[in-house]
């Protein structure tokens, strides 16, 4: 049976449903629904304070769009910069063109060391890989430290955010995953006793497993330096007690300077979590004899990005540093969690990001899945305008679509291309208002309203009743005002 | 002073009342309103549905329609906000130097209704009478596309009898987005719904707006749910007097 049967989430672009059809078993899910509401509104509301405190915001924005956007202009020199830098300091640099080539590289490098469990810190990266399969596929097996993660993976479920990807489970079902995968009958639902659970399980990991995979917030391409920010101190001790360290992250996460932190950081833990400052903030340079892992590799994945980099409307997408606060923000992702997103990356960003990393062959409906409310942009700490990249996508779309034969008779598409010559003309366009108004005249009930329209007007009155339409169109009334007025002026001069 | 009314497409079809609260509220200001016969569409519509090329056209036709105009008003801020946020894009992708230099000219020309009677006016008060309980819906270009801040409630402020009925969230969407409420049907209406709860608790009589298609949404929903709450534009509430009350309403 497959995914969609179950009403599983399908967190693969190539397979999952588009997003009105994958936004259904969460719209027919109020538990879920709950959780996401009162886990964004509670970020929310924390962000706000935070932000409200920082008289700077907005030149802080300014300072780090121009930052990322100068890093992307001159990415590969930054990149290659890092590359020396961190091979200097010991570190090993690979390069991987697509998901393929970045899982079977980090296969190879486990291979090498002969392990067979892996322990991760939490890495959006890798889901867009889908590591974690290929991985327990070949043999290895993966052991996530993050608390969200540790929930996801026990419970064998998706995550649906990306900064905190356990958001749609409340605490009740995390006791429930625990306790049953733990064998913990008792374990009660106070957050400090599943955090000692998690504690407990942990430990013995941390202590026998030698190799850690992680993500990366930023590269510093000045130094070769290494960050990963997080809550937990779960990254603080897999950067600490493992011989061998495997960092896998996107190509657009380099920062030139180490001095670009003031600004990331700052925006960061502000924006994602509603912090001043993230609890732990880690920073290593290649290796460090005597101190952590002895040997360490950094995966640089392209998977995509160079195509969106080749796009100057389209660039701004990889300015982001993941943050999250534009899915916090949004209020479609508010109504449908991240899982109908059918990608690891949801919300608005993954909404611009998913389809232009599957090159537009995938995620087609993701650019329309937006009311264009422009929260996004408007909390987005680096100006990402969404917005605008939403309506290219949506624009490329369209040009893929309109030429295949079958949407070229969908209604909407019809419609559109109808109404088009109606405005080019106004005597067509009043001509179909006053044909508009008889033919909506059968739909009309005695009350005024009409409450059942077919094909695409269904979709409207499924939920909405529609207001017939008035006798008189306004131009109508102007033009026989103005004939009223004629006389009358002409009168009145005599 | 001499405006030139864009009333839209949907407020021509739909919304003929709005249009006609306009006319009375300027006249009634000593504005002089003219309106051009050969108008239809700004081509938002189009340009958010992804149908890039005839918004281009819709975007030229309409600059050329108005470039002589003295001032534009219209009552729509999504339609004002389509031609900030997007015309620009158009036009330079278009290329015509011409058409370039007439819409340069013309943008600073263009005025929301509220932006028109507070910035270009300077009018607060502008002599209305509303007995109601009313709530303001701020949409989504209102707010972060217009910036129209606290206008709209410095001209309800003055409007005499009014009661104005605090409404939370007020910066969230009603999940309209044009036609994202029939592309995404089952999600719009979720954020209707929540919106709607919002709206109805604040126990108003009146849910008004700047923009009549939030209103259809909103005033959709209330009429299929029998909630005792009707929508308004502004403009009826601000045409609105003892005189000459808000049509259909007392």
């Amino acid at each position: 049976m497959s995914h969609a049967a179950l009403n599983q989430p399908v967190l693969d672009p190539t397979l999952a449903p588009p997003f009105p059809q994958a936004a259904l078993p969460v719209l027919r899910n109020p538990q879920l629904r709950k959780n996401v509401a009162h886990a964004i509104d509670v970020i929310q509301a924390k962000r706000a304070k935070l932000v409200a405190e920082k008289t700077d915001w907005q030149e802080l924005r300014s300072a780090a769009s121009a930052i990322r956007m100068h890093t992307l202009e001159n990415l590969g020199a930054y990149l290659e910069e890092f590359e020396a830098k961190c091979t200097a300091a010991g570190g090993v640099v690979h390069w991987a063109a697509d998901a393929a080539d970045a899982r079977q590289i980090i296969l190879d490098i486990l291979r090498q060391e002969g392990a067979g469990d892996v322990i991760k810190i939490k890495t959006m990266t890798s889901g867009e890989i889908q590591l974690n399969p290929f991985l327990q596929a070949a043999g290895v097996n993966v052991f996530e430290t993050d608390l969200a993660e540790i929930i996801l993976q026990l419970g064998e479920q998706e995550p649906s955010h990306i900064v905190v990807p356990a958001l749609h489970l409340n605490r009740g079902q995390v006791r429930e995953i625990f306790a049953r995968r733990m064998g913990l009958k008792d374990l009660s639902d106070d957050p400090q006793a599943l955090t000692a659970a998690a504690r407990t399980y942990l430990r013995q990991k941390f202590l026998t497993i030698p190799t850690a995979i992680s993500g990366a917030n930023f590269f510093i391409a000045e130094t070769g330096a290494v960050g990963v920010v997080e809550s937990e101190g779960n990254g603080r001790m897999c950067l600490t007690l493992p011989r061998t360290m495997i960092t896998l992250a996107g190509i657009e996460k380099v920062l030139p300077r180490f001095q670009d932190l003031e600004v990331t950081l700052q925006l960061l833990a502000r924006s994602a979590t509603g912090e001043r400052m993230n609890p732990y903030n880690s920073i290593w340079t290649g290796v460090t004899p005597g101190d952590g892992p002895q040997r360490f590799h950094v995966v640089l994945l392209d998977n995509g990005r160079s195509s969106i980099l080749a796009k100057p409307k389209q660039r701004q997408t990889l300015k982001c540093i993941r943050c999250a606060a534009c899915m916090n923000s949004c209020p479609v992702y508010r109504q449908t969690g991240g899982h109908a997103y059918g990608s690891v990356y949801p919300g608005p960003i993954g909404a611009i990001l998913t389809p232009q990393l599957m090159q537009m062959h995938h995620a087609q409906s993701l650019p329309f899945a937006s009311s264009l409310c422009g929260a996004c942009y408007e909390v987005c700490p680096v100006k990402i305008n969404i917005p605008e990249v939403l309506l290219e996508l949506r624009s490329q779309v369209v040009n893929q679509e309109r030429r295949d034969l079958a949407r070229f008779l969908d209604p909407m598409y019809l419609g559109l291309r109808i109404a088009n010559l109606l405005f080019a003309w106004a005597w067509l366009f009043h001509a179909s208002q006053f044909m508009g108004r008889i033919g909506i005249r059968f739909f009309t009930r005695n009350d005024g309203w009409i409450h059942s329209l077919p094909s695409v007007g269904g979709k409207w009155t499924q939920t909405r009743d529609l207001r017939g339409f008035p006798k008189q169109t306004f131009h109508g009334w102007w033009a026989a005002r103005a004939r009223q007025a004629g006389p009358a002026l002409a009168k009145e001069t005599k | 002073m001499r405006v030139s009314l864009f009333i839209t497409c949907y407020n021509d079809t739909l919304f003929p009342e709005t249009g006609r609260a306009v006319v009375g509220l300027l006249e009634r200001l000593g504005v002089s309103v003219d309106f051009h016969p050969k108008q239809t569409c700004c081509g938002q519509m189009h340009a958010n549905t992804g149908f890039r090329g005839e918004a281009f056209s819709q975007a030229k036709r309409l600059v050329r329609l108005y470039q002589d105009a003295e001032t534009v008003v219209i009552p729509s801020s999504s339609c004002v906000a389509m031609m900030r946020e997007q015309y620009p894009g158009l036009i330079e992708e278009l290329g015509n130097d011409s058409l370039r230099k007439d819409f340069a000219a013309l943008l600073p020309r263009v005025f929301e209704l509220s932006e028109f009677l507070i910035d270009r006016l300077g009018v607060e008060d502008v002599g209305a009478w509303f007995p109601h309980r009313v709530t303001y819906h701020a949409s989504c270009h209102g707010v972060r596309a217009l910036h129209l801040g606290d206008r709209p409630y410095r001209l309800l402020a003055k409007v005499r009898g009014l009661q104005l009925a605090p409404l939370p969230n007020t910066d969230r969407c009603c999940g309209f987005g044009g036609t994202f409420s029939v592309k995404n049907a089952e999600v719009s209406s979720a954020m209707l719904a929540v919106k709607l709860q919002d709206v109805v608790a604040t126990g108003a009589e009146y849910c008004t707006a700047l923009d009549n298609s939030c209103l259809m949404h909103l005033g959709g929903a209330m009429h299929r749910q029998y909630a005792g709450m009707k929508t308004i534009h502004m403009a009826q509430i601000l045409a609105s007097n003892e005189a000459c009350p808000a049509e259909g309403v007392l």
